[in-house]
């Protein structure tokens, strides 16, 4: 690869690849930190991902347009969501089991309809060429921004809003805090909760169509290396604050894209191991940041239960 | 009611429903539910061969089971069955090739050993790390697969690379002589043997022995047996560690009886699976036997659903999803079911309603 700016492609291609790679990871993040808030967890967002993906990319295929095919993959996470939502409603089912299960059910389905969809070519997702003032085609490259990831930034400033402002929010937030006390202000703690996972899964499947609709680009089995695992991880990273959750993403996406963008110009050794960095990075702060005493910052109180 | 039989009852009821979602699910692909389900049985256990097929597959499922059995019976849900499995290989190829001149009798115990101290290491700091940290023990097992499994790819493809394995990167292998073989004259091999005797040895440990009804008084209330001075904190990490040896043997069995070296097939999903197994099985470590044969024969029944009747192989993973999801779904019928109307205490009697749901 050409390397006119030696040391520093890495650096832009590594910003670039923040935004790249990161924007699905804002969108399952940002689904995962709704549907923490109201008190519960959802393990099963990869399902919803690779769900999201497919869907999408079929739709788009059918019907000729890429936001189509978002839409649709929305739908599907709306889906999805409502099965998490409607069985955890009974304290008897286990939600990180339940979210497991739909993890597997949701990829396992994805796989089985999927399989006519990974030869054709769908359209794809517009970006917008920011970069095209620059004659250097690294700086374009890094500065070629889908218009999803637009959509997600808007999508954090919304739900950050509506958490903090909007009646809907704050009785999302009670009840994550304090069923009971919810239950005595006359909420309806499980429609909250099923209003809540059913959002965080419509979330969750758009940040899948990123992925078959934008970049890789197209639907294959191998398609998501777990971001969708990763959400819960972001979440505890972002401490629960939606904000904090585009900061992690980007952060994590930029993480992600160091393997590559050192490999392009000759490191090729470590590839994996800088595949691992965020993983080990979250359980370091995990280790750092918990306590047996106490919960994590931030933490809906609920959900230590 | 007594709590077996509900549990037997459930659960029958619970696969039945899971059979007919399944059916549902098959007619809405075009096909006839019954003929797949036929093909499914033929696939998994209507010959020797594919008996064969499903035992190959069921013996790393019952000892990924048992790392998510073993502590959930201490109230955790540990998911780090993939990653013992990957470390429980990746140091029993190292050790094989390390005293490949030693004779099986040496190499296969030795690499047993390491295998169960890596995974037990591995899966024990999750549990640790609960415990003394409060970092949540699904999420740290989790992500210790993941490091496991970059580890694992970043040796085999650098460092510990055997130049002779092009197109599936690998370490050097562990001498055609000091190999697992196979069972009498079947192409099963002896994992089962150690799937099969693990299940028992833990389900008498957890049953019929102290440490095991201890690890169920700090599944039942963890402050109450802390009061009545029980090491909370040492039975969580110990428990671990079991789990992950268990699991890590499957590591060790994939290595030492099907491919002779460490590779990114140990990646090969049974982690996952052993965790539906785990709760199909309601954490009984006898009940994982059974369990772990039927998945077996599910998934091996995969090639040939696609040679009869044309269906892509996830299918096995919708029908294996279709069976989880009903299966902890059946959890909200326990209790519901009574012989002789219960006796209900006055206070109990008013209106119950207002119970939060958690």
């Amino acid at each position: 690869m050409e390397t006119e700016f030696g040391v520093w492609s890495v650096v832009i291609a590594v910003l670039g690849g923040a935004i790249r790679v990161g924007t699905p990871f804002i969108f399952v993040s940002l689904g995962e930190c709704l549907t923490e808030k109201s008190g519960r967890i959802n393990l099963g967002l990869e399902g919803n991902l690779v769900m999201g993906a497919m869907v999408a990319y079929a739709t788009s295929y059918y019907s000729g347009s890429a936001w189509l095919g978002v839409l649709a993959a929305g739908a599907s996470g709306l889906v999805l969501g409502l099965i998490h939502a409607l069985l955890c409603q009974s304290p008897k089912v286990n939600d990180i089991a339940l979210g497991i299960a739909l993890m597997l059910f949701g990829t396992g389905l994805a796989f089985f309809l999927g399989k006519p969809f990974i030869q054709p070519q769908a359209p794809r997702l517009p970006s917008l060429e920011l970069g095209a003032w620059s004659d250097s085609p690294v700086i374009a490259a890094a500065l070629n921004i889908n218009a999803l990831f637009f959509v997600g930034v808007a999508a954090v400033f919304l739900v950050h809003w509506l958490l903090q402002h909007a009646r809907f929010g704050l009785r999302l937030r009670v009840v994550g805090e304090s069923a009971n006390a919810a239950l005595a202000l006359g909420i309806q703690v499980n429609r909250v909760r099923l209003m809540a996972t059913m959002a965080g899964g419509f979330l969750a499947s758009v940040g899948g169509s990123y992925l078959s609709l934008y970049y890789p680009g197209s639907w294959s089995e191998g398609l998501s290396s777990g971001q969708g695992l990763m959400a819960v991880v972001l979440v505890i990273f972002a401490r629960w604050n939606p904000v904090h959750c585009l900061y992690a993403s980007l952060l994590f996406g930029g993480a992600a894209a160091l393997g590559p963008a050192l490999q392009s110009v000759g490191v090729t050794s470590g590839y994996y191991l800088f595949n691992a960095a965020p993983y080990v990075l979250t359980l370091a702060i995990m280790i750092y940041t918990s306590s047996a005493r106490r919960k994590l910052a931030g933490m809906p109180a609920e959900f230590t239960q | 009611m007594g709590k077996p039989v509900e549990t037997v009852i459930i659960t029958v009821a619970a696969l039945l429903a899971s059979a007919l979602l399944v059916a549902l699910f098959i007619a809405f692909t075009g096909n006839n539910p019954l003929d797949v389900f036929y093909t499914i049985y033929r696939g998994a256990f209507g010959s020797s061969f594919s008996w064969q097929n499903t035992l190959v597959r069921a013996a790393p499922l019952m000892l990924a089971a048992l790392c998510t059995v073993i502590p959930a019976r201490l109230g955790l849900i540990v998911i780090g069955g993939e990653g013992a499995i990957v470390v429980g290989g990746l140091t029993a190829a190292l050790t094989g090739i390390a005293l490949s001149d030693s004779g099986p009798w040496i190499v296969i115990p030795a690499m047993l050993i390491v295998g169960m101290l890596a995974g037990g290491v591995l899966v024990g700091t999750a549990g640790a790390l609960k415990y003394y940290r409060g970092v949540n023990e699904t999420i740290s097992s989790l992500l210790l697969n993941y490091i496991s499994i970059a580890v694992l790819m970043f040796l085999v493809v650098g460092p510990l690379k055997d130049p002779a394995t092009l197109n599936k990167p690998s370490t050097f292998s562990i001498g055609d002589a000091n190999m697992l073989g196979s069972i009498g004259d079947s192409s099963v091999h002896w994992g089962l043997a150690f799937g099969v005797a693990t299940c028992v040895l833990l389900w008498f440990v957890v049953r019929h022995t102290t440490a095991g009804f201890a690890g169920d008084v700090v599944g039942g209330n963890a402050r109450a047996a802390k009061l009545v001075g029980l090491p909370v904190g040492p039975l969580v990490v110990a428990a671990c560690a079991v789990g992950g040896a268990a699991a890590a043997i499957a590591g060790v069995i994939e290595v030492a009886a099907v491919h002779g070296r460490a590779n990114g097939s140990l990646n090969a999903g049974y982690g996952y699976a052993g965790i539906l197994v785990a709760f199909l099985a309601r954490q009984n470590p006898l009940a994982v036997i059974p369990f772990a044969i039927l998945l077996g024969g599910i998934r091996a029944s995969g090639g040939l659903l696609q040679r009869v009747h044309d269906l892509p192989d996830a299918t096995v993973l919708v029908i294996q999803g279709i069976i989880f999801v009903t299966i902890l779904a059946s959890d909200l019928f326990y209790g519901r079911f009574q012989w002789r109307p219960a006796v209900v205490p006055a206070s109990v009697a008013t209106p119950t309603t207002t119970q939060p749901a958690q």
